[in-house]
């Protein structure tokens, strides 16, 4: 912690700061009608966003998930594009094309967000070979949750990663359930890292709500990924406050207990950042970040609310690269 | 022009390519091996890092395929089979196809994968698919289907260099045929036909090896004094319907031959078209010859007669003609 300047730190605050108030605009949204379809928040995981995030080099690549709108804010991505494209709005980073489980910022190395459980793991593999064909040293940060580390792709990428030795993090963000079932009812060992073993991979985990113990612990890896000495396993053991999906569905949901969420805001990410900071930045200081970070998000919102919506015809468009004839499409 | 295989088409293909983009890389189970013939020389001339051999995991390394074509490379993934596409349907249909889409046109994949029919040869149910025309109802794919040595090198070239996900699927049964394929350089474009026969009584749309065996039943009505047109469509997606459409304008009648399923398959798609496009130009009702709607059996005399050959092709050629 003592080697991470002053000047970090606060951007660190100042992003979880950014998706915090992002998710809770977008909850308030969601829950007026403005977005369609589905969406997932991350309020209670910021901690583990921004501090992976920001353990990579601007031009390293990110690999997301379907609860993901912190991962490209946590890669530094502008927030007005990201919340004209929840908003589906022609200004959206995807051009109203992805949404709220698709959000990409190719510019900043977010390589996007699969909605399929799992499906980003072997994409992240794929990225990483690519740099090392390419020579580069470019490491590439894959978040995934404990659920996705049940499918078949999370195996088949650690031993593709492993066997090859790529410039990959793998970040398991265990946040206890999957939907409604809980990992212990889903997996038979409570710790994803201990996986790692089987293929013969560096693991390590660390206490998801504190950013700069992730920011720590994912640095090594990103050195030990950059230094060419292969893949790591990092598991961030976090919560996430809401449901898995915003709406009506788990309503009156008991599958986990009051009491538990209770005890786990209580180690609120941001709550425990500003506990660290105390000793040398004052509470006003860190109060205007984080009335910086309302306000830029304000500002998003209305970016987001006066752009104007995609016109149809775009909606026949980025099909392909090249486009080809297509039944009421392209050509 | 050197007279060649299907399979030495393929492979002087990928070393054309591997050799003037170092972006070009193939990967696939046993490549480096060489176990079928289409890789030969790669790894002596490209290495283990650009003829990767992977462990057996098709979801995974499709997955692996498509990122390293997010970052500027362009895989080429060989399947051998067909039917273990099966296993990275996931990746296909929900990365590769909807990348450019979904992103707003951020990234794009271009990426090559290569998928062998090894249908006709009594190697059972899960290894006989000819499963183009499911992919065709996946919007962002491209299918190419080609029917010679000449085609296949020069749509593969074409494959390699096109800017989005393509899927080649390699007629097995028509592996170690020869045919013409010329020195220098050539590419074939995606979404022309090849017109092999003219004529103007019958047209004749084939794929795949299913245009060998209707080139043959066109010289073989050619002599009753039947002229068929043989048209092979070379990619299902982008379809050349115009070729198609100009030629049963002439003809007035159209069959349709293919060796996948009938139900909803690429058979059905092109005479759908017509039906819709061309109907006032039909003579007689369209028909198709088609392999059963039926799991592919292993004993060589329940599977023989399972996909319309040459006598099958000229028979329905004829019945039409009749109408």
């Amino acid at each position: 912690m003592n080697s991470v300047s002053e000047s970090l730190q606060l951007e660190m605050y100042r992003r979880m700061g950014l998706i915090r108030h992002f998710d809770q605009a977008v909850q308030k949204l969601f829950n007026s009608g403005r977005i369609p379809g589905s969406t997932h928040l991350s309020i209670g995981q910021e901690g583990e966003v921004v501090g992976a995030c920001m353990a990579l080099r601007e031009d390293d690549y990110m690999v997301g998930n379907h609860r993901s709108h912190g991962h490209p804010i946590g890669k530094g991505a502008g927030v007005n594009a990201l919340m004209a494209e929840i908003l589906g709005k022609a200004t959206g980073v995807n051009q109203g094309k992805g949404g709220s489980m698709h959000l990409a910022d190719f510019s900043v190395g977010s390589l996007g967000e699969s909605s399929i459980v799992g499906s980003g793991l072997p994409v992240a593999v794929g990225a990483a070979l690519g740099s090392k064909m390419q020579g580069n040293d470019r490491v590439t940060l894959c978040f995934f949750g404990d659920g996705a580390s049940n499918q078949g792709y999370f195996h088949e990428s650690m031993n593709m990663a492993a066997l090859w030795k790529l410039p990959v993090v793998f970040l398991c963000e265990n946040n206890g359930y999957g939907v409604t079932t809980p990992n212990r009812r889903a997996a038979a060992l409570e710790d994803i890292s201990a996986r790692a073993a089987g293929y013969g991979t560096p693991s390590t985990i660390v206490d998801g709500q504190q950013c700069l113990a992730v920011y720590d612990a994912v640095t090594e890896a990103v050195e030990r990924a950059r230094g060419g000495d292969g893949p790591t396993l990092v598991e961030a053991k976090t919560y996430r406050y809401h449901h898995h999906s915003e709406g009506p569905l788990y309503d009156n949901m008991t599958y986990r207990p009051d009491e538990e969420l209770a005890a786990w805001k209580l180690r609120d990410p941001l709550l425990l950042f500003r506990q660290q900071l105390a000793g040398y930045l004052g509470a006003a200081e860190l109060d205007k970040i984080e009335e910086q970070a309302q306000a830029e998000i304000a500002g998003a919102l209305e970016f987001a609310e006066l752009s104007p919506f995609p016109e149809p015809e775009e909606g026949y468009t980025h099909l392909y690269r090249t486009p080809i004839a297509v039944y009421g499409g392209e050509l | 022009m050197a007279k060649i295989t299907f399979l030495e088409a393929i492979a002087q293909a990928q070393h054309e390519e591997m050799a003037r983009d170092d972006s070009v890389f193939l990967m696939g189970e046993d490549v480096s091996g060489n176990v079928y013939g289409s890789s030969g020389g790669l790894l002596e001339e490209f290495g283990p890092q650009r003829v990767l051999d992977t462990p057996i995991c098709e979801s995974g390394f499709t997955g692996v395929a498509i990122g390293a074509a997010m970052v500027g490379m362009r895989p080429i993934v060989d399947y051998t089979i067909a039917s273990f596409m099966y296993l990275a349907t996931d990746q296909l249909v929900s990365m590769a196809a909807k990348s450019s889409y979904m992103y707003g046109g951020q990234t794009h994949i271009p990426a090559v994968f290569r998928a062998a029919m090894f249908y006709n040869g009594g190697i059972a149910a899960q290894h006989s698919d000819r499963n183009y025309s499911m992919f065709m109802n996946v919007p962002g794919l491209k299918i190419v289907v080609p029917s010679s040595p000449y085609d296949a090198k020069g749509l593969l070239k074409s494959a390699i260099r096109d800017d989005d996900p393509v899927l080649i699927f390699e007629d097995g049964n028509l592996w170690g045929q020869r045919g013409e394929v010329p020195g220098e350089e050539y590419l074939l474009p995606f979404g022309q036909a090849n017109v092999l026969k003219v004529g103007s009584d019958v047209t004749i749309v084939a794929i795949a090896a299913r245009v060998g065996e209707s080139v043959k039943a066109a010289e073989r009505l050619a002599k009753e004094g039947i002229t068929a047109e043989v048209i092979d469509p070379r990619t299902l997606v982008p379809l050349d319907t115009h070729t198609i459409l100009e030629s049963v304008a002439k003809t007035g009648r159209l069959l349709v031959v293919d060796q996948g399923h009938r139900t909803c398959g690429a058979a059905g798609e092109i005479a759908a078209v017509v039906a819709e496009q061309g109907f006032w130009d039909l003579q007689a009702p369209i028909k198709r010859l088609t392999a059963p709607d039926m799991q592919i059996p292993f004993s060589t005399a329940l599977e023989q007669g399972f996909y319309p050959d040459a006598g099958m092709i000229a028979t329905a050629a004829r019945e039409l003609v009749k109408e």
